[in-house]
């Protein structure tokens, strides 16, 4: 904290004010509404609450369709998380050892960053498409015929590409500026004592980039399971039917479509309670993070 | 070495096709005619509509989001990006001053509850927050759109970070010259923090532009479509129809996503360090 302070009787609430407003009424509010809605049936038709206990987190736990959702999501965060920490660092090694172009390469890999979930389900809806795409084209090649809307399979790994290509760049971003960080020293350290340059990368600058790798998962980790809901909401071309869906969007599936407010309610705070724990685990990280300046 | 060099550069080519391709791919496509994309598939090249299909999109009333022109979601798109950044500057930037300057006894405590917001994202909260917005009226607002994405704290905690990193002797030597904590506020730690405001109106104007989930529930008025929003009608149509006009949905994208790539482009040093500082 500042050793040199204002005092003053009113001033710091009246600058918390609109603050506090805002979150008062767009977020204390409807979480602790959320919260308390998990606990009742409520009859969307007449409008009729019954207070029913944990039953609505039995239900959802225990439906088929909860655990199909719960086992896509894994599996989905897990291929999303690797596959954008993979790539995204392996670009940023290659863009950080070359020193001309290094910034056409930076805008070209960082484009895709300002694009919203939503238009990339778009493009990849096209690229994926039956008549017109040009990736079903592609893996027919190989025998394959990807019917991305139909095959359950098919679709979800069309997701898991445009859910990892459109969270690249932020991965690329994060690396490139923790590479640039390290020392000269370091660097040069490290050339002497191995020549190998993925041998150096392996001992002396993955080490050194362990924090940021952590905190990128984390990241992506939370993208994948957030951030993606426009990806999905566009690849299943509004038929949500028997096609993937992760953990958020059958919140929203059954909330809005399926009006089942007790039920998506329950879904929301078991997410809530997932995000704690993600968030509880980043900064514990953070807390250690080595800084290099 | 050599063969090293030459790696690093057959590596971002790589990268570079990969993530413009299909960037580029659908540009591309979009400057033809339907009937052509269909019989052959999304196209490089180019394909001469470019002027046709765009003038339409933009400006024809009764497109495929009926009568709601590409022109109008842009301006909503503006007005959803702008707002939002302003807004959660000036919010926050109060908020942290107020934190990091003031010794009052609820201060802590405050400062843990703003801190809380970060732990919920909107995602898991939807239907409250829909519900809360409705009895409120705000269905269909700008300010029904914009406040609720407000409520989080991120740059609350990114002005608080930067404040703390200004030294006390500045403070010092206003309260001599005889500021008060407004004057301190608007001539010292404002003109003090302008590159900073600025890489955060970048970060913010873009996640304000991209919102996507909150305008589809609280927008149900084609008036209040943003071009984000817009995409999710383009796709309804787009199932729906024998021929669908692929060129026009592309062309959908393109605008949509145009506006936030340009700002990170064209503002890319701030643009990084504004992320890469406020993510700390």
């Amino acid at each position: 904290m500042k050793s040199a302070q204002f005092d003053s009787r009113f001033g710091p609430y009246l600058l918390l004010l609109p603050q506090m407003a805002v979150i008062s009424i767009f977020f204390l509010w409807p979480a602790a509404e959320a919260v308390w809605a998990s606990f009742f049936l409520e009859d969307p038709f007449f409008g009729t609450r019954v207070f029913v206990g944990l039953e609505n987190y039995v239900t959802a736990l225990t439906s088929d369709d909860y655990a199909r959702a719960a086992w896509f999501t894994v599996i989905f965060t897990a291929v999303v998380t690797l596959a954008t920490l993979g790539i995204g660092m392996w670009l940023a090694v290659a863009a950080d050892n070359v020193l001309r172009g290094n910034n056409t390469y930076k805008t070209l890999l960082m484009w895709v960053y300002a694009i919203a979930p939503p238009v990339a389900g778009l493009i990849g809806v096209m690229l994926f498409d039956q008549h017109i795409g040009p990736l079903v084209d592609f893996v027919a090649l190989f025998g394959h015929e990807m019917q991305v809307g139909v095959s359950w399979w098919d679709t979800a790994i069309a997701m898991m590409i445009v859910a990892s290509w459109k969270q690249i760049p932020y991965t690329f971003i994060f690396v490139l500026s923790g590479l640039q960080s390290i020392p000269n020293s370091v660097r040069e350290a490290a050339a002497i004592d191995c020549r190998s340059s993925i041998r150096r990368f392996w001992t002396v600058i993955f080490p050194l980039l362990a924090p940021t790798t952590f905190f990128l998962m984390i990241v992506n980790i939370t993208y994948a399971l957030f951030e993606t809901f426009g990806i999905i909401d566009l690849m299943v071309k509004g038929e949500p039917g028997n096609n993937p869906k992760t953990l958020v969007y059958k919140v929203y599936l059954d909330g809005f479509r399926g009006n089942d407010l007790g039920g998506s309610s329950a879904q929301s705070v078991i997410l809530m309670i997932l995000v704690l724990a993600l968030t509880i685990v980043q900064f514990r990280l953070i807390e250690r993070r080595i800084h290099y300046s | 070495m050599k063969r090293d060099r030459l790696r690093d550069h057959i590596v971002l080519i790589l990268g570079a096709i990969l993530m413009m391709g299909p960037i580029i791919v659908a540009f591309t496509t979009s400057t033809f005619d339907p009937v052509e994309i269909h019989r052959e598939g999304m196209k490089l090249g180019w394909g001469g509509n470019f002027l046709e299909t765009y003038k339409e999109v933009l400006f024809q009333k009764g497109g495929f989001s009926g009568e709601v022109t590409g022109a109008l979601m842009t301006m909503n798109s503006l007005i959803l990006g702008i707002g939002f950044a302003v807004g959660k500057i000036v919010v926050s930037m109060l908020a942290a001053y107020a934190i990091v300057y003031f010794r009052f006894p609820l201060g802590s405590f405050f400062f843990w509850v703003i801190f809380s917001t970060l732990l919920l994202p909107l995602e898991v909260r939807i239907l409250p927050s829909y519900e809360v917005v409705q009895q409120l009226g705000l269905l269909n607002t700008y300010t029904g759109l914009i406040l609720p994405l407000i409520a989080s704290a991120t740059g609350t905690f990114y002005f608080r970070q930067f404040f703390r990193s200004v030294p006390d002797e500045l403070l010092e030597a206003a309260r001599i010259d005889g500021a008060g904590p407004l004057r301190f506020f608007i001539d010292f730690l404002v003109p003090l923090s302008r590159t900073m405001i600025a890489a955060i109106f970048i970060i913010m104007f873009v996640v304000g532009w991209n919102q996507y989930l909150w305008p589809i529930l609280i927008t149900t008025d084609e008036h209040y479509f943003t071009l984000v929003r817009g995409i999710k009608q383009v796709l309804q149509t787009y199932i729906g129809a024998n021929i669908p006009d692929y060129n026009e949905a592309l062309a959908m994208a393109i605008l949509a996503m145009l506006p936030p790539g340009l700002v990170v482009i064209v503002f890319q040093r701030m643009f990084i360090k504004g992320l890469v500082e406020s993510e700390k």
